[in-house]
Order: C-alpha cells, then structure tokens, then sequence
C-alpha cells in the first residue's frame, strides 16, 4: 500500500511566507475557530475525545481524556501549557510546525482554550529555537490585531492571552512537571505526581500540559469532525487516531519531517518516506522515536501465535512491518515515542551508539535522584570503557546492573529513559560489547566508501 | 560595578511582568534579557535580578547554574555551538568539532585568543534531519562539511551588531528588531 500523503498539518509548509497570517487565512485558516465558538466548550472536548488524538510529546496519552481530567479550583484560573521544549535526541518535528505554520499552533491554543476554560496560555519553548520563538510570537500579535486573541475573541465574552516563554537550555523541562517549574521561575527539577498538573500545575493551578503537535492537530479535529480525523489514521480500531508527523534522520536518502497516517510500518517510513537507507548501504537498526525508545532490528519477528494476544494480527511478521501506534511498539517492547526515528546501517558501531546516548543521559539528569544521576553517569563511564577497549567482562553484568537499578526508581521518566534503550541495546548486540573487549571502537560518522 | 538594565530592555521587562501572576516567573525571561545586555551572568547581574524579583541571590544562582544557556563567564562576541548527539555524530559531528577546533585554534569550552568565537558542544537542537550541524549565535547551520565552515566564521567575523553584547538571546531587543 503506497503510503497516504493527507498534507494537513503540513498543508501550508511549502507555501511562500507560509508562517503570516494572510497565508494561514487564505487557506482556511481561523475557520475551525469560528466554528469552534458556535460549538461550545463541551462539544469541542467530545469530538476531540472521538479524534483519539494521542498525545504527540512521547508519552502517547490520550488528549480527550486527560482534558477530562482538569479540576477546576474554586480560586484558582486553569492553564494550558504548551510543551515546545523539543529536545529528545532525533525529534525535529514541533520546530518545524512552529516555524512554517505558527497560525495552525495558535488557532489550535485559542481552540483548547476556549475548551477548558483558559484565559492564560503559556507557550514553553525551547530557548535554543530563536526563530520558532519569533514566528510564535508574531503569530500571536497578528492574531490579536485580528482579534483572535484579547478581551472578547470574536466580540464574545472570551479573552484570553497567549504567552511565549523561552526556556534556557536543559533537555529535563521537557518533561511536563519539569516544564511548570522552570515556568515558575525555578530550577527545572521534575515534580513527585500525583499531584498531577490537570489538579496541581502552573503556579499552584489546575493546568492541562500538551504537546505542541498535539494542539495544532485540533483545528484540523474541528474542521473535520473528530472521527473523520481519527479514521485517517490505520490505528482508528485502536483508538489512535488520526495524521501525524513523522520525522527520519540518520543513514537515510531522504532525513526529514514528513506527514502521514499514524499506523505507517517503520519500513515505510525509512522506505517511502526517508528514501531508503543510504545507497550502497543496509540497515542495522533504528530507534523507532527519539533516543529513549529502544532499537529494533529487521530480522526481529512478532512472536504472538494465541489469537487472543493483541499483537496477533502481525504475528511471524518483522518488527518493521508492524503499524506504528502507541500500543503496537508498546508490544515490541519498545515505545512510539515522538514518531521521529534514527536509522543506523550496517557500518554503525553499537557501542559508540551506546556511548553518545548514555553522554546524554549523564548530562541531562536533574540530579534529584540518585538512581539516575549516578547510574546515567556510571552507564556513560561504562560505555567510554566499551569504546576506547579497556572495558573487562565484569563490566557488561555491571552495565546491565546499573541500569536494572534505575527503571522504577526515580521521580520522572528520563531515568527510565536511559535505561531502557541502554538494556535494549545490550540485548541485541551483546556480542558487539563482548568483541570490544581489549579493543578500542572507531568512531561513528567516519567517512564510508 | 552595579548592573542595570537600558531603559530599551527594562521596557520589555516590565511588559512581560503582568503576563504572569508570579514575580518569580520572571527568571528566566529576565536573565535573557540581561545577558544579551552584558554578555554573561556576572554576581552583579544575580543580584540585579534577585532585587528586581523579590529573590534571594541564592535563588537565581540557582536557577543560572541549572540552565546552559546562561554564560558564567565572559564569552567570545561569537558563540558556536556544535551538536553532538546521534544523528548528527552518525552524520560526522566529531568532523565539523574537530575542523571548529582546528580552524578556531581552541577546544570545545574555550574563547579564541582575539575574543571572537567560543566554541561549545550542545545536546540535540532538533535539526536533526540535517546533521550534522551546528548554532551559530541564533542562527542554525546545517548539512555542514568541514569546507563549509570558512565562509560561515568570516561572516561572523564581519557582522557587528551594535548594543548586544552577546549575539545570541530569544528575548530581549535584539529579537524584536527583526520581526
Ligand atoms: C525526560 C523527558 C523529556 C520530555 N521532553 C518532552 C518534550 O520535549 N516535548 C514534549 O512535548 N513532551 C516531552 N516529554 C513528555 C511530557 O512529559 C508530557 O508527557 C507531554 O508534554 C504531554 O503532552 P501530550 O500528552 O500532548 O503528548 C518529556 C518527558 C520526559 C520524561
Ligand atoms: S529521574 Fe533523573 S531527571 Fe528525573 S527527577 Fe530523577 S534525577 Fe531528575
Ligand atoms: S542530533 Fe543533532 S540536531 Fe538532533
């Protein structure tokens, strides 16, 4: 099956200042707001509950349901927060949104605000990405010339303002309880949940947390009716709904961002879409969403002979060819991740793989928990051994060790998410750790004939 | 000396203040905006800020040190960050730092003698379709070979701009120009 080219999220990324309100307009855009306000609130949730819109940041959650979960505080204002911190290793997807169509982002916030009954929206964005912060920020003067944004949107009685923050530099305040505390101010440490944010949030209020991609899709949810959405997708019978962004980098023809259904197999994606593995090439492995979900391989096949088992359907099959959907890599044991994959061929060292992601890892720990902190920099001390050769055998049982010891020890995922992949790595390329003993490992990115 | 922001940048301060419903939110922002001013975070621009806050200087030293985007120490007029995570090292990032290092005359973490470019690593900055690439100041510069990087370091070399200190900052007066 030829994969779907729907061009609704990148429906205006080839145009000509596609990032000004005069393209986003001539295209439809504001439309599904106007619709959305002759709505109301409560059937704007419903059809976002019937999108099955998953939450595009990683976690996969699903958006109608967690904005079911907002508890309005007698005092308190509710807020959304806006998560543009884009910075898990391979994802380059939210950037590109902002940057090319910033009006489909704001539309998307005016919509979920009016929602959930926000008056206050704060966009947390990467500090690094100066030209998204710039195209979000014009976006939202523009709107509120128009009078999208302000004290009665619309001449109703809604107002709201949409606020850009700019983070400084830690890949931690991507994680959403992270994020509410660099927004108020303080060091980006990850939160002890529950409380959850839709209870306890920003600044002591109730406040839904969404990725970026995930609010941008919901113009398109209102224009197209929830379900119309989510059929888009290959994943509608498990309720994953709808068109997403892909992106691929690595050893491939054509890295890029690219949309397409959810539900497209990784080989599509590396095939279809990124061109192919580099010519003259074959492919090793691939991380399948961003550096915490851990790396598959071809010759792996889905073992799920009973019926009953849910992944049944793609039994004896490649882990290549199954669709990607939060609970079909969730079955591969790995994860969706933020949909972006790292494609490595057959020249590619897996310990120095190992090496870049575990330096990540230790530079990135908040360092609240000892289990991260520690293991992370142990993991990358370990993988440097591995690398340069003067690692003994002791020293793989130790590495497993110590990831081992991180998974369900710590307040937030990012222990988690180094482990994971590290134990991922180590159980399908054992033997490359055991051949690296007593023998130093060349670099990756070395010119290959 | 005591720092103080220009009236230009305490104006765009004072026009983010209201957006939130805490003065404390105001660190980060704040920051930016001082260090595009000087350059770096000095102990006069925490205290400047913990005063302007209600903080304590403790409070946002803590906050500077957690966050590499604040400078702690003075650095070059240029700021190079080159990325080093996986799909830009399988696509030759330790080629593009190693030219840096070569052509620059300095190490990752150090200023050139003249001043003009420090050269940092940085973790992912979600290009990394393109790699391997490179930060230069607010800009991104991708798909990059060692051959490529002389005409990019002349053009900084040339580029003055008048009033910023440092050449990189998300908010501040620098940013609002040229939208
Ligand atoms: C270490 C870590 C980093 C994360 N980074 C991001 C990020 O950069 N962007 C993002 O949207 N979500 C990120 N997340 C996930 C968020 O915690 C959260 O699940 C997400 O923003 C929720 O939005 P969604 O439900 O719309 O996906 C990260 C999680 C962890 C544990
Ligand atoms: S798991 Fe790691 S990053 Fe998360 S709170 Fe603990 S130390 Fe910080
Ligand atoms: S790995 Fe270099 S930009 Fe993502």
């Amino acid at each position: 099956m030829p994969v779907e080219n729907p061009r609704i999220l990148t429906k205006n990324y080839d145009t000509p200042n596609s990032w000004t309100l005069a393209t986003y307009e001539a295209s439809g855009g504001y439309k599904a707001l106007r619709k959305s306000i002759a709505m109301g609130p409560a059937a704007i949730r419903d059809e976002v509950k019937a999108a099955n819109l998953r939450g595009r940041g990683g976690a996969g959650f699903a958006a109608g349901l967690k904005w079911s979960f907002l508890k309005t505080h007698p005092e308190k204002p509710n807020y959304i927060a806006v998560n543009a911190d884009e910075g898990e290793p391979g994802t380059f997807k939210d950037r590109t949104l902002m940057e090319k169509d910033p009006h489909r982002c704001v539309e998307g916030f005016i919509i979920a605000a009016y929602a959930l009954d926000v008056h206050t929206v704060y966009v947390y964005i990467r500090g690094e990405l100066v030209l998204a912060i710039k195209r979000i920020e014009q976006a939202v003067r523009e709107a509120r010339a128009r009078g999208y944004l302000g004290s009665k949107i619309l001449d109703q009685d809604f107002k709201l303002d949409i606020v850009v923050h700019a983070g400084a530099g830690a890949y931690i305040c991507g994680e959403e309880t992270s994020l509410l505390n660099s927004l108020e101010g303080l060091r980006g440490e990850p939160r002890l949940k529950p409380p959850f944010p839709a209870v306890v949030g920003a600044f002591g209020a109730p406040t839904i947390v969404n990725n970026l991609e995930t609010l941008a899709a919901v113009p398109s949810i209102i224009e197209l009716g929830g379900e119309a959405f989510s059929k888009l997708s290959r994943l509608h019978h498990l309720k994953d709904g709808g068109v997403r962004l892909y992106g691929i980098s690595g050893h491939v023809n054509r890295p890029g961002v690219y949309e397409a259904p959810v539900g497209i197999t990784l080989r599509e994606l590396i095939d279809d879409l990124g061109g192919g593995v580099r010519t003259g090439h074959t492919l090793k492995a691939v991380i399948p969403g961003g550096s915490s979900t851990p790396v598959l391989r071809e010759s792996d096949t889905v073992h799920a002979p009973d019926e009953k088992h849910p992944m049944h359907a793609w039994h004896g099959k490649s882990h290549l060819d199954v669709p990607m959907g939060v609970d079909t890599m969730r079955g591969l044991g790995t994860m969706l991740g933020t949909c972006c994959a790292i494609v490595m061929d057959e020249t590619t060292s897996m310990v120095r793989v190992a090496e870049n992601l575990m330096v990540f890892y230790a530079h990135e720990s908040c360092g609240q928990c000892t289990p991260c902190r520690e293991g992370c920099a142990w993991m990358a001390r370990l993988c440097h051994k591995f690398a340069d050769g003067s690692a003994t055998t002791v020293d793989l049982d130790t590495l497993a060790d110590v990831a081992n010891n991180i998974i369900g020890n710590t307040i937030c995922a990012l222990g988690d998410g180094a482990a994971m992949p590290m134990l991922g790595i180590l159980k399908l390329f054992r033997n490359e750790f055991e051949a690296a003993i007593g023998k130093p490992t060349p670099l990756l990115g070395l010119k290959v004939a | 000396m005591a720092f103080e922001l220009t009236p230009e940048r305490l104006a765009i301060f004072e026009e983010l203040l209201p957006k939130y419903p805490t003065k404390q939110a105001l660190s980060i922002p704040l920051l930016h905006i001082c260090q595009e001013q000087l350059g770096h975070i000095s102990a006069e621009v925490i205290e400047y800020v913990a005063k302007k806050l209600a903080l304590s200087t403790a409070d946002v030293k803590g906050v500077v040190t957690f966050y590499t985007l604040f400078q702690q120490k003075p650095v070059g007029r240029n700021v190079v960050w080159v990325c080093r995570t996986l799909s830009c090292e399988l696509m030759g990032a330790r080629s593009i730092k190693d030219a840096l290092e070569q052509k620059l005359g300095c190490h990752v973490g150090e200023t050139t003698r003249d001043g003009e470019f420090t050269v940092l690593e940085a973790e992912c900055l979600a290009a990394c379709g393109a790699g391997p690439m490179m930060q230069l100041n607010d800009e991104y510069f991708e798909n990059l070979t060692p051959e490529k990087l002389d005409d990019i370091l002349d053009a900084a070399r040339r580029k003055k701009d008048a009033g910023c200190a440092a050449t990189f900052s998300p908010i501040g007066i620098r940013a609002r120009k040229e939208q």
